[in-house]
């Protein structure tokens, strides 16, 4: 499992990093955290003929919490996220989804923006950013452009990046303060890839009510989806036993998930419905 | 004979160098002049080999050469079976390179021979390999219609059929109060090492010898395949054991890689090395545990059994490999595990399949046909209104009745009994331990949102296989000790246990013991290795031969020296001494040596229970274990810190194959898991809440130990014990497992969710 | 491609493939064989360092990657003579069989008792979960993590 032959290229700037991009075309591929690139390597399932190592790139490594919202920078770590502790307030979340990833030496190298470019259906940054409308902002030739996560994600694997673009920061929308959120996942083993998992927050009105609401699943699609129908479901609803139970119902029926060698599509079916069932309980049972 | 250091849970003296990461595994040697070996794998589960061009692949930089089947001019070698070699199988065996067809994906075709691994890997993409692929026997029941023929010269792809028989047990069937039919099947998984394989030969040309490292389980049972295949006499031909990073049965057997490397080394006349990679571990080292059972059980109304009778059908893949039949043959032959059957007619279908070929991983067949009788019996107490607690103490063994004879195997003439051993004890020791009369009426109760059960399953563990073990003492320079075993290590403390026997036989400090050394066929004349666990009690004997005939020894020196006679002499830990005081120190007798041996026709049974307390939740199908107790009989523990060591992890071994650890195959024999991503080991989180004790009520009448191998029961049982515990969570869903892997998906249909 | 990094206190400087992981270039070019390579792809634990004092598997990371780095594997984890309170307690509750995993799981729970040398149960198995081991059944390692706390809380380790 040695990986193909290829040239290495450490920039020290991102205009650098973009112009050797470019100049290979698509076969030059990013490193980041290299977590998700290395396998992928070591696999042969991929043979680019440059890695452009973005280590240097200080000024992506940055968490910015500003009242426009969360901006981490595209080489942020896991552990960064989870030592950082301003984001219990600033974007509970965004920590409760990020607690599920991987594992401990993993988290002390991988990367959001490798995440995000990664697009692994049943990753949980990905999840996040379309569960909370992200922006998901990056640079290339042409220049800065703001790409919306649920464009971002086109289908297992694969992102609206251009060959010479590079992810340099995720920008999550200001949280809200009274916002109530759930984040539930369900995997084989602890910091295995989701089988199925819901994010959901929603901000309730003066009655009490749900408004706002955003659910997204995970691990169910070939990318993490929003579901407007569930939304709709608890969008002016108190949220009691009978809306809860409405709304796993309504999951269950927005999603057809693939059957694999880990799960049946019935069964993840039926566990995006119940993962959507336990975020909300979770929501509700929060303290305000 | 003292007992100062046997029976002690003493600190291990291997982790001395295993902590500091000062452990020499075979990719931790290196030699000048290396090569590389990388191996061409099919990528066709079966088809017929129509070219194979490596000219390319040659021209690539840094490979030497490739190795083809073109270059065994003499015919491609055939790997012979070590185990029931019956002539049968003959025809099933093995080449040690796929030359006109390809049966399962990951089978060796070529070998290329480079500076580098990463150079030997990137020549394999420029090797032109065309197969013309043939329709793929993805299991069993295809390979039954034999329509599809794996091997076209015997026209069928059963290779064989055990017979087990005790009594007449249709005639039984025929008048049985009460049966009960089940088609019952536990998935394919594999023990899996940390430390993959992996093998480096030097040839010695001016010598003729050859030197192979990365020798582990049957190293001098290897040399003697090797050095017919090779055409080297046995003695020209040194097999090393170094450090073994796990064995589990599936280490340390003869792959095709182990003529492959050596033979290598003499073509290109440079050491060669080969070191396997995960992704070929997955596909390459031995299989096991597939298999389904046909089976019923006859009884009386009031919960005496009466006889078992069917079918178990085992999923070979795609080749009979040295000790592939052992699991097939151990599934019939002891399904009625430490119960009394007085009647028993079951045949145990052996079908190749274009898979991976299966040899045996820890209790092999038994974990199996736990697993079956154990659902069997849980089903039938019910049906018959009897607690199933009950049932099981009505019907297990008991001391009275050891010897226990057990079914008779054909054509292997397997016949065997039970040694010594209160079953029933060590069932309701376990029942206590957990807990089980206050928990029993948690069974099938929704507590904060999960459904509470109990489940047990006993065993009986085979071991101590024969015929014989060899071990030899000689006195260092300094007049301590050396301990030269032709048992193995593959990680289970020998080191340490070896010192402890060889300590107290010697009656000297176990700092006099200096070294224990293992495995290498240059350590003594012969030498039989470590399975079906034996080390302790082969090697062990074998030890306390080689004591009294160094005794001796030094006795015959000693006289001669100090001109007594040699009953005169005294030897205690460093001087020999006469009646009249004049002495000696040991060391001046250095580089005595005597060999000892200790042959063995009675396997030994150790014996136990397992019990689990599991909480199913029904909507994620997620099974957490409470509380998990092992209670286990070993007749006599020599480290009872290393044997609880090998219960506890022989039980998370087999956690993983009741819930997590699943080969899987397509219709096409296409390998789905071919990562660590897909094949599911347990890990710390997995299954935290386990304990066990071990007993020493019964020693084994046979060896001079007393003790009884232990290294498998703690698998053995897990499957049967798990999977009951979630059928009586599961029980308001009338759920009933009938197959491992016990997944989240597949508890969620038990729970009664249609499958869409 | 050169790459210059400290291990284990001492000056090194390597000239290396791009493709060549830090698992073999430790391993290969510079003879510390104590780290072990089980899987390749980052699921077994086996080949886990200290980078700049932070527990990572060296399998994923490139050699030129550590250019400028301090690295600690196992054999810095060691004394010359005799074992440290964490190893010490790793044999005490024999929490090894065939010790191929124990480096990954030495430089693993070093790394953890650094940090939180209060650490409890739950989170020593959560996160010892990416380390996998095939003999012990992880229970006696638990055991031992948790009774080397003491070593790292005064400070003797």
């Amino acid at each position: 499992m040695k990986m193909p032959p290829f040239d290495y290229a450490c920039p020290a700037t991102l205009s650098e990093a973009i112009a050797l991009l470019s100049a290979h075309g698509g076969d030059a591929k990013v490193l980041a955290g290299g977590q998700s690139l290395v396998p992928i390597l070591a696999f042969r399932l991929a043979a680019p003929k440059l890695l452009v190592d973005l280590r240097k790139l200080t000024d992506l490594r940055t968490i910015k919490i500003t009242a426009d919202g969360v901006a981490l920078g595209a080489m942020v770590r896991w552990c960064d996220i989870e030592n950082d502790t301003r984001l219990h307030t600033a974007h509970p979340l965004l920590v409760a989804a990020v607690a599920h990833v991987a594992h401990y030496q993993i988290r002390n190298r991988g990367t959001v923006g490798g995440s995000i470019a990664h697009a692994d259906p049943a990753a949980e940054m990905p999840g996040i950013a379309v569960t909370c409308e992200a922006e998901i902002v990056v640079m290339g030739q042409a220049g800065l452009r703001a790409i919306k996560a649920a464009d971002f994600f086109q289908r297992a694997l694969t992102t609206a990046l251009k060959p010479d673009e590079i992810i340099v920061e995720i920008r999550l929308p200001q949280w809200l303060a009274g916002r109530r959120w759930g984040f539930q996942e369900f995997a084989r083993r602890r910091g295995d890839f989701a089988l199925a998992a819901a994010a959901l927050f929603y901000d309730p009105d003066v009655r009490g009510r749900a408004a706002n609401t955003h659910v997204g699943v995970i691990g169910v699609a070939d990318r993490p989806l929003r579901l407007p129908s569930v939304e709709g479901v608890l969008n002016g609803a108190a949220i009691d036993a009978a809306t809860i139970a409405k709304a796993e119902a309504t999951t269950t029926a927005a999603v057809d998930p693939d059957s694999d060698i880990h799960a049946s599509g019935a069964y993840r079916k039926a566990l995006a419905g119940t993962m959507v069932e336990r975020a909300l309980k979770m929501a509700v049972e929060q303290t305000p | 004979m003292k007992n100062t250091f046997i029976g002690t849970p003493m600190e291990r003296r291997e982790d001395l160098r295993f902590l500091r990461g000062r452990g020499e595994y075979v990719d931790d040697l290196k030699v000048e002049g290396l090569l590389y070996a990388v191996i061409l794998r099919s990528s066709v589960a079966h088809g017929r080999i129509a070219s194979l061009d490596t000219s390319g692949a040659r021209k690539c930089p840094g490979v030497h050469t490739v190795i083809t089947a073109k270059d065994m001019p003499e015919g491609v070698p055939i790997i012979p079976m070590r185990l029931q070699p019956l002539p049968e199988f003959k025809p099933y065996e093995q080449p040690v390179l796929a030359h006109e067809k390809v049966r399962y994906v990951g089978e060796p075709v070529a070998v290329v021979l480079a500076e580098s691994v990463a150079l030997g890997e990137d020549a394999l993409e420029a090797i032109g390999l065309e197969i013309e692929p043939l329709p793929a026997i993805p299991d069993h029941a295809t390979a039954a219609r034999n329509k599809s023929l794996l091997f076209e010269a015997t026209g069928t792809n059963g290779s064989l059929v055990f017979h087990a028989r005790k009594g007449d047990a249709d005639a039984v069937f025929r008048d049985a109060p009460y049966t009960r039919r089940e088609r019952l099947s536990t998935g394919r998984h594999y023990g899996l090492t940390m430390e993959p394989r992996g093998v480096m030969a030097q040839w010695h040309a001016e010598t003729g010898r050859l030197t192979v490292s990365g020798a582990a389980k049957v190293p001098f049972f290897n040399r003697r395949i090797l050095a017919k295949q090779i055409g080297l006499p046995e003695a020209a031909i040194e097999m090393i054991e170094n450090d073994v990073g796990g064995g589990y049965g599936a280490r340390g057997e003869f792959y095709p890689e182990d003529f492959l490397i050596p033979f290598a080394a003499r073509h290109t006349n440079r050491p060669v090395k080969w070191i396997e990679d995960r992704r070929e571990n997955l596909m390459a080292m031995n299989h096991a545990r597939e298999a389904t059972a046909d089976i019923e059980i006859a009884c009386t109304r009031a919960g005496t059994i009466l006889a078992l009778r069917g079918d178990i059908h085992n999923d070979m893949g795609a080749y009979m490999r040295t000790n592939g039949a052992v699991g097939a043959r151990n599934v019939c032959q002891f399904l009625a595990g430490p119960y009394r059957v007085p009647h028993v007619k079951v045949d145990s279908h052996l079908w190749m399949t274009n898979k991976t070929p299966v040899g045996t991983y820890r209790g092999p067949g038994r974990f199996e046909s736990n697993f079956f009788l154990e659902r069997l019996i849980d089903m039938v107490a019910a049906d018959l209104g009897i607690d199933r607690v009950e049932f099981r103490r009505r019907n297990l063994v008991t001391q009275a009745e050891q010897p226990y004879p057990i079914a008779h195997v054909q054509p292997t003439d397997a016949k065997d009994q039970y040694d010594s051993g209160e079953y029933g004890a060590a069932f309701e020791q376990c029942l206590e331990e957990i807990g089980w009369h206050e928990k029993a009426r948690l069974c099938g109760r929704l507590i904060d949102g999960r459904y509470h059960g109990l489940g047990v399953s006993c065993f009986i563990e085979g071991g101590a296989a024969g015929p014989k073990e060899t071990a030899r003492l000689e006195i260092n320079d300094d007049g301590t000790f050396s301990v030269y075993l032709g048992t193995t290590s593959v990680g289970q403390g020998v080191e340490t246990i070896f010192a402890q026997i060889a300590a107290d036989a010697l009656e000297v400090p176990i700092d006099r013991i200096r070294h224990v050394h293992h495995g290498s066929t240059h350590y003594v004349s012969e030498g039989f290795g470590a399975y079906h666990s034996r080390s302790t009690v082969m090697g062990g004997s074998a030890l306390l031969d080689a004591t009294r005939n160094l005794h001796a020894a030094i006795r015959a020196a000693g006289a001669k020296r100090l001109g007594c006679d040699a009953s005169a002499i005294a030897i205690d830990g460093e001087k020999v001494s006469s009646s009249d005081g004049r002495s000696f120190p040991l060391s001046e007798l250095a580089g005595l040596t005597a060999e000892g041996t200790f042959q063995n026709h009675h396997h030994t049974y150790s014996y136990g229970t397992h019990a689990a307390h599991v909480a199913v939740d029904p909507k994620l199908g997620r099974i957490e274990i409470i509380d998990y107790v092992v209670v286990q009989d070993v007749g006599r523990a020599v480290n009872p810190l290393t044997l609880k060591g090998q219960v506890i992890g022989a039980v998370v071994q087999g956690l993983g194959g009741a819930c997590l650890e699943h080969l899987q195959y397509d219709d096409e024999g296409q390998f789905l898991t071919g990562s660590l991503a897909d094949y599911l080991l347990p890990t710390a989180t997995d299954f935290p809440n386990l304990r066990c004790v071990i007993t020493e009520n019964y020693p084994s009448p046979d060896n001079p130990l007393g003790a009884k191998g232990a290294g498998e029961g703690g698998i053995i049982a897990a499957g049967g014990a798990l999977a009951n515990a979630v059928a009586h969570a599961l029980a308001p869903f009338g759920a009933e497992p009938r197959t491992l892997p016990l997944t989240p998906s597949k508890v969620w249909e038990l729970v009664g969710r249609k499958k869409g | 491609m050169k790459t210059r990094f400290e291990v284990n206190g001492r000056e090194v400087e390597v000239v290396v493939e791009p493709r060549l992981t830090f698992a073999d270039c430790l391993r290969h070019h510079l003879r510390l064989t104590g780290t072990h390579v089980g899987c390749e792809h980052g699921v077994c634990g086996a080949c886990t360092v200290l980078v700049d004092g932070k527990a990572v598997r060296s399998c994923l990371m490139l050699a030129v990657q550590a250019d400028g780095s301090k690295v600690v594997t196992v054999e810095g984890l060691s004394n010359d003579e005799g074992l440290t309170p964490l190893q010490a307690s790793f044999r005490k509750h024999h929490a090894l069989q065939c010790g191929f995993c124990t480096p990954g799981m030495i430089t693993t729970a070093h790394a953890l008792l650094s940090e939180e040398p209060d650490c409890d149960a739950d989170r020593v198995r959560e996160v010892l979960s990416g380390n996998l081991c095939r003999c012990t059944g992880y229970v006696s390692i638990v055991e031992a993590v948790l009774d080397a706390r003491a070593a790292y809380k005064s400070g003797t380790r």
